[in-house]
């Protein structure tokens, strides 16, 4: 087990290590100069020029280079020349909004997804069974912005149930934070527990057939007891697979759901800062989305020993 | 065996799951407040579009910074008023030489900065000198130019040398290349600005909002609302939403007129229907083929129904003026009639030009407004026999690089915001308008040298001329439509300088 966390770790460096030059390259490729974007509509080539060089744009692409990965290094993002702040407690914040927002969008969607899906699967032959995979079919059609707009003209806007959009961090206002929050992950979850629950219906319907199950079965234990006992186990390792791939797609992915309730997530940041061509800034947000998704699969990896033993007898 | 295995699967949870905890409760994650209380009169909370990358204007164009900061945070000697009028602020009043050369200022008293530093004629001399220097990179710093020598004549007399006499200086006075500074106060402009204004910055949080409280220690009359949060929304519909549900309580400058209908019908709510400084400005690049031709830039003119325009693409707001020049300007006069809608025209021009079955490519910048009035011009042309290609550039990035610092295209569109902007556009060869300019920079040089009655009539000349020569169309003058809750007055309803005025802004 050790050594496989070893092995991941080894591939968690390479990976970071490329991603730091393709996501800098990627931005110079980029067209739009960050010094003609704040130099804006009356701008002269001397302003552009002298912003270049205020902003170390015009230095040679190596040396840019390794002035921000030795930063990096550091465990230091720089300062945003186009901000004029320190992108680390900038990027710290917004990473913290992205993560409780998707955290919680997941474990709601996760505590939809399995009991449904499950049932889904143990009545697969019956109505109720295929009404529940109905459902996920048309919850899977609805994209996650279109069921919050839904919800903010129903909720907030006809209902006046809830506020439409904004937030307000759990620290400041707990009650307040809740109420704003509600919306946002419910239609993050929408989509997301649809997905899940395909997974998980398709997972426990192959374990239902596994031979293992059949001998629970002869031992004298219910269908339902079998499953729960024996089954649940080995279909939980494709659930948590899909719900590792999504989490990971969601930090970012959510930027259309913070657009939709003017969440300052880190979705919105990566926009803004395109946008205007900050380099640093852009380059940071995905060093941290980069560092985050290897973190998660290094998280599952261990997961996956832990319900399977056979995978750590393997090393 | 098997007991051991369930403890650290449990033990393995529980360390998730507090950690999970932990990061909800313990954490002050988007550290921010954008609960709006409505009971509360000492509040005002405005949803604007388009947040400030930074609060130094002095080098950082766009802009939402002085609309933040002007008149809030930054005040100038003088300002102008809803008319476009100028009238005192840090100056109390002022006399010209004979000569028009030289301006001197008489200061207002007790006046102090948000950092405690008293405000005097040196910190005038200082604010324009620095305008002058390298400090600046805000191409508007030109509007300094004209200026030769600043004299402290005493602590509260200042005089300022012109190379030559300016009407349109003075004016500039008013925008942000006339904010006052404090030597003590400008280490750190993008983060902590420090002006003589009725409102001090309190915080920022990125991505979302900046708090401005009113001053104690403000010279002049205290704001109407002590504490104003101005929240920055992505799109439009999220501002009327949360104007709506009760968090906001003005929207600013609203960007979607489709979404007001609902609030002209509420007697909860108040519209206001403004105008602007922002043209909307359909350029053509004159320096390169097929609108290096008159003839072609004047059947565009002849072919574009500037009504139909405004009233598909912005439901009918804003103002058909016909040039380059907002009603509120001291200049500005109705041009509409210079070339009507008349595709026939267009079409004989375009025959007269050998320009018959055009193809024309049309970069549009993925603003609402552009792309509103694209589509409709496109169909226009296309009745006279132009066909457009519609070529979307990412504003500002892609459309600054592509037309405006490299002039590589041949038809846009957009919104130029800057006050007084008529010379900036077309008195310069090298923008990328391209407009030949040999016709107009004597007159309007001549003219800003004068008394103001010969100035206002050189400059309605200067337009007049840029207008016949079909330098580009100006579509319609943009408007600046504020949405508020009834029970707010003192709301600048026309946006006449590039600030929003919270000051006067009061709970009734």
């Amino acid at each position: 087990m050790l050594i496989r966390i070893f092995k991941n770790l080894a591939r968690f460096i390479v990976t970071f290590l490329a991603a730091t030059l393709v996501v800098f390259g990627i931005m110079r490729v980029l067209p739009g100069d960050p010094a003609a974007i704040a130099a804006g509509e009356n701008a002269t080539p001397e302003i552009v020029e002298q912003l270049a060089k205020e902003f170390g744009t015009d230095r040679p692409l190596p040396v840019q280079f390794w002035d921000w990965f030795s930063g990096l290094l550091r465990g230091d993002f720089g300062v945003s020349y186009v901000t004029r702040t320190d992108i680390s407690p900038l990027v710290l914040d917004k990473v913290q909004v992205s993560l409780i927002l998707v955290t919680l969008a997941m474990l709601l969607a996760l505590a939809i997804a399995i009991p449904l899906g499950t049932l889904a699967a143990v009545r697969h032959k019956k109505a109720s069974g295929a009404l529940i995979s109905a459902l996920s079919q048309l919850g899977i059609a609805i994209p996650g912005f279109l069921l919050g707009i839904l919800l903010v003209s129903l909720v907030s806007l006809r209902l006046g149930w809830l506020p439409a959009n904004g937030w307000t961090p759990p620290g400041e206002d707990f009650g307040d934070f809740i109420r704003r929050i509600i919306l946002p992950v419910t239609a993050l979850a929408g989509v997301q527990s649809a997905i899940v629950m395909r997974y998980v219906r398709s997972a426990v319907l192959e374990t239902m057939h596994e031979d293992y199950l059949r001998t629970a079965r002869a031992k004298g234990l219910s269908p339902m007891k079998a499953l729960l006992k024996h089954g649940l186990r080995n279909a939980a390792i494709p659930v948590l697979t899909v719900t590792s791939v999504q989490f990971a797609a969601l930090i970012i992915g959510a930027v259309v759901i913070e657009r939709v309730f003017v969440i300052p997530g880190l979705g919105s940041m990566l926009l803004t800062a395109v946008g205007n061509r900050d380099l640093l800034t852009v380059q940071s947000v995905v060093m941290v989305l980069v560092a985050i998704t290897l973190l998660i699969n290094l998280i599952v990896d261990v997961l996956y020993t832990i319900l399977d033993p056979r995978l750590r007898a393997a090393d | 065996m098997h007991r051991s295995t369930r403890s650290r699967r449990t033990g393995v949870l529980g360390a998730l799951l507090m950690s999970a905890v932990l990061t909800l409760t313990a954490c002050n994650a988007g550290s921010t407040g954008t609960a709006g209380s409505t009971a509360d009169k000492s509040k005002l909370t405005v949803a604007l579009t388009g947040e400030p990358v930074n609060l130094d204007f002095t080098t950082t164009a766009g802009a939402a910074i002085p609309q933040a900061t002007m008149s809030n945070i930054y005040e100038g000697l003088v300002s102008v008023d809803q008319t476009g009028s100028i009238k005192p602020l840090l100056a109390t009043g002022w006399e010209t030489s004979g000569d028009n050369k030289s301006y001197t200022f008489t200061l207002q008293q007790g006046v102090k900065f948000s950092n405690g530093a008293d405000f005097d004629a040196s910190d005038v001399k200082f604010s324009i000198e620095r305008v002058k220097s390298d400090a600046w990179l805000n191409g508007l710093k030109s509007k300094m130019d004209v200026v030769d020598t600043v004299e402290v004549v005493s602590p509260e007399t200042v005089k300022v040398n012109l190379k030559r006499p300016s009407q349109a200086w003075l004016y500039s006075m008013t925008t942000l290349v006339g904010a006052m500074f404090d030597p003590s106060g400008v280490a750190d402009l993008a983060n902590k600005p420090v002006g003589t204004g009725p409102y001090a910055l309190e915080s920022w949080t990125r991505g979302d909002s900046i708090k401005l409280t009113g001053r104690d220690d403000y010279w002049g009359m205290k704001p109407g609302i002590n504490n104003v949060t101005l929240r920055y929304f992505a799109d439009a519909i999220a501002t009327t939403n949360a104007l709506t549900s009760g968090d906001v309580d003005l929207i600013y400058n609203m960007q979607a007129p489709e979404l007001l209908s609902s609030f002209q019908s509420n007697p909860e709510f108040q519209v206001l229907d403004g105008t602007s400084n922002g043209e909307i400005i359909l350029s053509m690049n004159n320096k390169v083929a097929p609108f290096n031709d008159k003839r072609v830039r004047q059947a565009v003119m002849y072919a574009v129904d500037r009504k139909e325009v405004r009233d598909t693409a912005w439901n009918g707001l804003g103002t058909l003026v016909g040039g380059p020049v907002p009603p509120t300007d001291p200049y500005y006069e109705d041009l509409n009639d210079v070339y009507p809608y008349d595709p026939a025209k267009a079409k004989a021009l375009l025959k007269e030009a050998g320009a018959e079955n055009l193809d024309i490519t049309f970069t549009v910048p993925t603003r609402p407004y552009a792309t509103a009035v694209a589509e409709v011009v496109f169909s226009q042309l296309k009745e006279v026999g132009i066909n457009v290609k519609i070529q979307s550039a990412e504003f500002p990035a892609v459309w600054l690089d592509q037309v405006f610092n490299r002039h590589d295209y041949q038809m846009s569109v957009v919104l130029a915001v800057e006050a007084r902007d008529v010379l900036t556009m077309f008195n310069n060869p090298n923008y990328y308008i391209g407009y030949d300019n040999a016709k107009i920079k004597d007159e309007a040089a001549r003219a800003d040298e004068s008394d103001v009655t010969t100035y206002i009539a050189g400059m309605k000349n200067v337009v007049r001329t840029v207008v016949e020569d079909a330098a580009s169309d100006t579509l319609f003058i943009f408007p600046n439509i504020s949405v508020a809750k009834a029970g707010l007055s003192g709301i600048g309803a026309n946006s006449v300088t590039e600030a929003l005025s919270l000051a006067p802004i009061a709970w009734s």
